[in-house]
């Protein structure tokens, strides 16, 4: 047995997971060209869609399987990041720039708030104080009724970011992607860094790290305020793709589906939340279709498959169907 | 100047006293060990020295410094190393990164985000240094999980060591030892003796007599006599109260 088991540093080419990974990548890059040979913009939209859930998905990673901190709350920044397009929007300002710089400054000031209290607990205090702040937050947005109130409110202008037009399908499709990978990419590095050490200390062995000397919650809030801010430029992208912000953006419902999209595609490994998330958004854009043709009394019961699938996932597939591959022949680590 | 020194320490959980007005000295270079029976109050002791437990009363303080107060990371930061009796380790991790991790604790500048922490040449040698010192050093890319008993309890040490410690705290290091793991353990300690001041808790008596210079008897959460070896072994309260037919 050797190497790290699960965080080498060495991509190893020839492992199912590189492939995997790479496979998952150049589809994830051609399918605009796809889409097109189909002559379907639909799936450009749905594909941007799925994106953005990697996206937000990889940012809880950063800190559920990484850090081993189960918040159930990280949709409340990626509302905060669909706002910080719509309103100011509404008031005139179009860039995309200004946008995203205050979707960062507002969530990184409130994720340090919340993350200097909720971690003062851990296990299920902490989940539920994500929670309560997440809920606060949610009936937040619904008293805002200058911008939409529980309706939520229309993205009047999409964000205009230099160059690029994110009101053209496919440019936004290709700006969430290189987002995408941008964020793997950081949180590779930031994962074998000698942060990225502690922070998975912090996981394995809280007692231990802060007994020699490390000051675990410092770590600990750092990721946080990363994580949520990532989510927020999930946000960012989401308003412009849906051209709407509303308070559902943040239910708690939302928070739990990041979850299991990281328990899906594999916790603790830093490409799962992509497998994870093309793999719920895809069943539950398949699933009501299929039912419906074989049975189509039952249709609305689509999402008990999807129930026992994700059941059978927990049950059988301990790390999840991107972390199950083998990483190699010898049992060593995984790539990104 | 003694390396560690507690007055009168106390710590009650509810009405029992489980630290009875603990003093006692660590002096540089010596090996203390405490010895009790069972539910004597050792770990307990051990944690309000590491700063796990808050005391209810009394000071500790460490090279003339009081650091009642002071937090647990804050108190390992000052040069206090422990080890558990209850292997605390982290499983997924490679011995190296354990020990590794245990050497950045030495470090202030540890918010590093980008290199990559194998690519620290200083303190990976620091590492390997450590892994070898317990010898483990052929086990450098093993996962701790795959670790025989033994050889965690040597990492366990290993990590102690790598942060460069100026007194260690060992809570039971032959806990669940073979009798030739025990031997290894014990001639490791041996030739550390000097090296670090030494706080040593241990049920196994034979190696407590052949290591200690002083030792320290905790019964009911009290030290009842605090000599050298030969002298508690002789000592009639000390006999009648936990040595008995063991000695």
């Amino acid at each position: 047995m050797s190497g790290n088991v699960l965080f080498p540093a060495i991509i190893r080419w020839g492992a199912p997971r590189t492939v995997a990974a790479i496979v998952v990548l150049v589809l994830l890059t051609l399918l605009p060209f796809i889409a097109g040979s189909v002559g379907s913009d639909y799936y450009v939209g749905f594909g941007t869609r799925v994106l953005i859930y990697a996206l937000a998905a990889i940012g809880l990673n950063f800190i559920l399987g990484f850090g081993g901190m189960v918040s159930l709350g990280h949709a409340m920044y990626v509302m905060l990041g669909a706002y910080a397009v719509a309103i100011p929007s509404t008031h005139g300002v179009v860039s995309g720039w200004a946008h995203l710089a205050v979707a960062i400054a507002v969530t990184a000031v409130l994720a340090a708030g919340v993350g200097a209290v909720a971690l003062r607990t851990s296990g299920i205090a902490f989940i539920m104080i994500t929670l309560a702040f997440a809920q606060m937050l949610y009936f937040g947005a619904v008293g805002l009724k200058d911008y939409g109130g529980d309706d939520g409110l229309t993205v009047a202008e999409r964000s205009v970011a230099g160059l690029y037009d994110l009101s053209n399908p496919t440019t936004l499709y290709y700006v969430a992607l290189v987002t995408v990978l941008l964020a793997l990419y950081l949180s590779w590095r930031a994962v074998l860094s000698p942060f990225g050490l502690v922070l998975r200390a912090t996981k394995a062995n809280a007692r231990r790290a802060t007994a020699l000397g490390h000051p675990v919650f410092r770590y600990q809030l750092t990721a946080y305020v990363v994580s949520a801010v990532v989510c927020a430029v999930a946000g960012v992208l989401l308003a412009n793709l849906t051209k709407f912000a509303s308070p559902s953006y943040g239910a708690w419902t939302l928070s739990g589906e990041l979850i299991v999209i990281v328990i899906l595609g594999g916790i603790g490994t830093v490409f799962g939340p992509v497998v994870g998330a093309i793999i719920l958004l895809v069943l539950e854009e398949l699933l009501p279709t299929l039912v419906e043709m074989v049975t189509p009394d039952y249709k609305a019961n689509w999402m008990l498959l999807l129930g026992l699938f994700i059941f059978l996932v927990a049950l059988l597939l301990k790390r999840g169907v991107f972390g199950s591959l083998p990483d190699s022949a010898t049992h060593r680590g995984e790539q990104r | 100047m003694s390396a560690l020194v507690t007055q009168s320490l106390v710590k009650r959980f509810g009405g029992v006293l489980a630290t009875d007005h603990v003093s006692l000295t660590v002096e540089p270079g010596e090996i203390h060990a405490i010895i009790g029976p069972n539910g004597a109050g050792k770990s307990t002791l051990i944690g309000q020295l590491a700063g796990e437990i808050a005391s209810d009363e009394g000071r500790v303080l460490m090279f003339d410094e009081d650091v009642t107060e002071v937090r647990t990371h804050q108190r390992a930061q000052r040069g206090l190393a422990r080890t558990y009796q209850v292997t605390q380790l982290a499983k997924e991790f490679t011995a190296l990164d354990n020990v590794l991790l245990a050497v950045n604790a030495r470090e202030r500048h540890n918010f590093r985000f980008w290199r990559n922490a194998h690519d620290d040449a200083t303190a990976m040698a620091k590492a390997t240094t450590a892994l070898a010192t317990v010898g483990l050093g052929a086990m450098h890319h093993a996962t701790v999980g795959t670790m025989a008993h033994g050889e965690q309890r040597q990492l366990e040490i290993a990590m102690a060591l790598a942060t460069e410690p100026k007194l260690l705290l060992l809570d039971e290091p032959l806990a669940g030892m073979s009798q030739g793991e025990s031997a290894a353990i014990v001639a490791l300690l041996q030739s550390l003796r000097g090296r670090y001041p030494m706080l040593l808790v241990e049920h196994d008596m034979e190696a407590v007599f052949a290591l200690a210079d002083r030792v320290s008897v905790l019964v009911y959460g009290r030290i009842i006599a605090t000599d050298t070896p030969d002298g508690v072994r002789n000592n009639p309260e000390v006999r009648a109260a936990y040595l008995g037919e063991t000695v």
